[in-house]
């Protein structure tokens, strides 16, 4: 099988400013004597991974070990400081549902502006706006401002948009764990079937039971280092003995 | 350059909704509506030509339209630049999340003070109309200085919505530059009015040239000649080529600053 995702070499640097420096004279005196001191943070380091059409990719780690800044790199937001990432196809990122919803405008309004951040035509939108309804059951508010919507809601019509269309490649960053349960079955229905026609999937997830029971193949990130990558239950066994 | 083409096709819907959003939110819940695009600059026209042309006694000859045709131009550029200039600094919730060119953020706050611009033609039209001031046929003419005062205007807004990213003060500073700006340029009096020596500065303010050109054709039936044309589209261009360059150059790091 092909690659679609080629992660070469990839670091990822942030400066981080060690002390507080609030005044702009302090400043300049400080940049005069070259003492302004940032203190490097790597994110990711030396990541390289391939990953290949159809696969569903998982992604585990603790809080801050680099999964997000990864899925960022891979997804275009972030320029790796070192190294390449080759992808080749569309990327829905799921990376938080409902980027790019403007919250006083209403739900109709917002899949029509939702579908384009994604890079979907007003025609497209407009063929899909029923299943985009129906798959968010919420028919009888989308004339409502979404700001008067609850965060579930929210990420119903989130969800809907973004996976309306089948994209090449599909991110999900810890989103499953919103909305009802029925709601976050339905979610893994339609990431099954996206699976089954032949979307690439990444999961970032904190439930490995759900890892296990998605992915074909695992990396488990620490530190921003790679500490293993393999099949699902060998990386699932051995990050669970390690915690 | 045909990648570059490719994307912008992709997300031209974006850049369309992005404008449509901005003008239904800007008049929701009023009840004119978008009729206020048209009215507002009518009204400010009532109350500065009452002001100079009673008080202060600035003698322009048909005050009203000399002030409306350099307000409405100037506006656009005040508009444009400074919406732009916050564009990447408010979009930061999208930007952090999915991957946009980001160029369509100061691009769109630009065409949105474009259609902006164009209610408040409808002013100057509805004032000739009223006044019953003689059309000349260079009046048609007046989508040229329109466009070099757009293409500038994107230029120096890309310039300050990547600035405003790494300088927040820009933000505060500008604001303050922009109300001596619209006073250096000659709106509410006419450039005969000013010394010699101030003159000669007026030359180094782009908008000088933009606005006078705007008033030779729709007011005075002359048609700006070949240097003037020059000065003005170098202006225009080379302030849009350098903040194009400085923009992609910078871009990269915008979401390590916002």
């Amino acid at each position: 099988m092909e690659n679609i995702i080629e992660v070469k070499d990839v670091e990822m640097h942030f400066n981080m400013s060690k002390e507080r420096i609030d005044n702009l004279k302090e400043y300049f005196i400080k940049l005069i004597k070259r003492q302004l001191m940032y203190e490097d943070f790597t994110a990711l380091n030396k990541v390289s991974v391939d990953i290949k059409r159809g696969e569903v990719f998982g992604l585990i780690g603790r809080n801050g070990s680099g999964k997000s800044t990864l899925l960022k790199t891979i997804s275009g937001i972030l320029k790796p400081t070192v190294g390449q990432v080759k992808v080749k196809g569309s990327i829905a990122p799921l990376i938080e549902l409902g980027a790019g919803f403007d919250l006083d405008l209403t739900a109709r309004e917002n899949i029509f502006l939702n579908g384009s951040v994604l890079g979907f035509s007003n025609k497209m939108i407009a063929e899909k706006f029923d299943d985009i309804v129906d798959f968010s059951e919420l028919h009888e508010f989308l004339d409502v401002p979404m700001k008067n919507y609850s965060s579930g809601m929210v990420a119903r019509i989130g969800f809907a948009v973004a996976t309306m269309v089948k994209p090449d490649i599909l991110i999900v960053d810890e989103i499953l764990s919103v909305g009802d349960f029925l709601f976050q079955q339905k979610c893994e229905k339609r990431i099954n079937d996206l699976m089954d026609g032949g979307t690439t999937v990444i999961i970032v997830s904190h439930a490995l039971e759900q890892i296990r029971r998605l992915c074909t193949r695992v990396m488990w990130l620490d530190k921003g280092i790679v500490k293993m990558v393999g099949d699902t239950k060998s990386v699932c066994d051995a990050y669970e003995k390690a915690e | 350059m045909k990648a570059h083409l490719e994307t912008f096709g992709r997300y031209k819907y974006l850049l369309k909704n992005l404008i449509l959003k901005d003008i239904k939110l800007k008049y929701r819940r009023s009840i004119l509506g978008i009729l206020w695009s048209v009215l507002n600059p009518l009204l400010m026209m009532i109350v500065i030509s009452a002001v100079f042309s009673n008080i202060f006694r600035v003698s322009v000859e048909n005050f009203p339209i000399y002030y409306l045709t350099g307000s409405t131009l100037f506006s656009m550029l005040s508009e444009t630049t400074s919406n732009s200039m916050m564009a990447i600094l408010d979009s930061k919730s999208l930007i952090k999340k999915v991957y946009i060119p980001k160029y369509i953020f100061p691009l769109e706050k630009c065409m949105f003070g474009f259609i902006n611009f164009l209610f408040s033609m409808i002013a100057v039209a509805i004032i000739y109309v009223i006044f019953g001031y003689q059309l000349h046929l260079t009046v048609l003419m007046f989508p040229i200085p329109v466009f070099y005062t757009f293409v500038f205007s994107v230029g120096l807004g890309m310039i300050l919505s990547t600035l405003s990213v790494f300088f927040r003060d820009i933000v505060h500073l500008y604001s303050v530059l922009l109300t001596a700006w619209t006073y250096f340029t000659p709106i509410v009096y006419p450039y005969t009015m000013l010394s010699d020596k101030i003159k000669k500065l007026m030359h180094l303010n782009p908008m000088f040239y933009y606005v006078t050109y705007f008033r030779d054709v729709l007011m005075y039936n002359k048609i700006p000649g070949i240097k003037t044309n020059l000065i003005c589209a170098g202006i225009a261009f080379a302030t849009l080529i350098v903040g194009l360059v400085f923009f992609k150059r910078k871009q990269d790091k915008f979401i390590l600053y916002i």
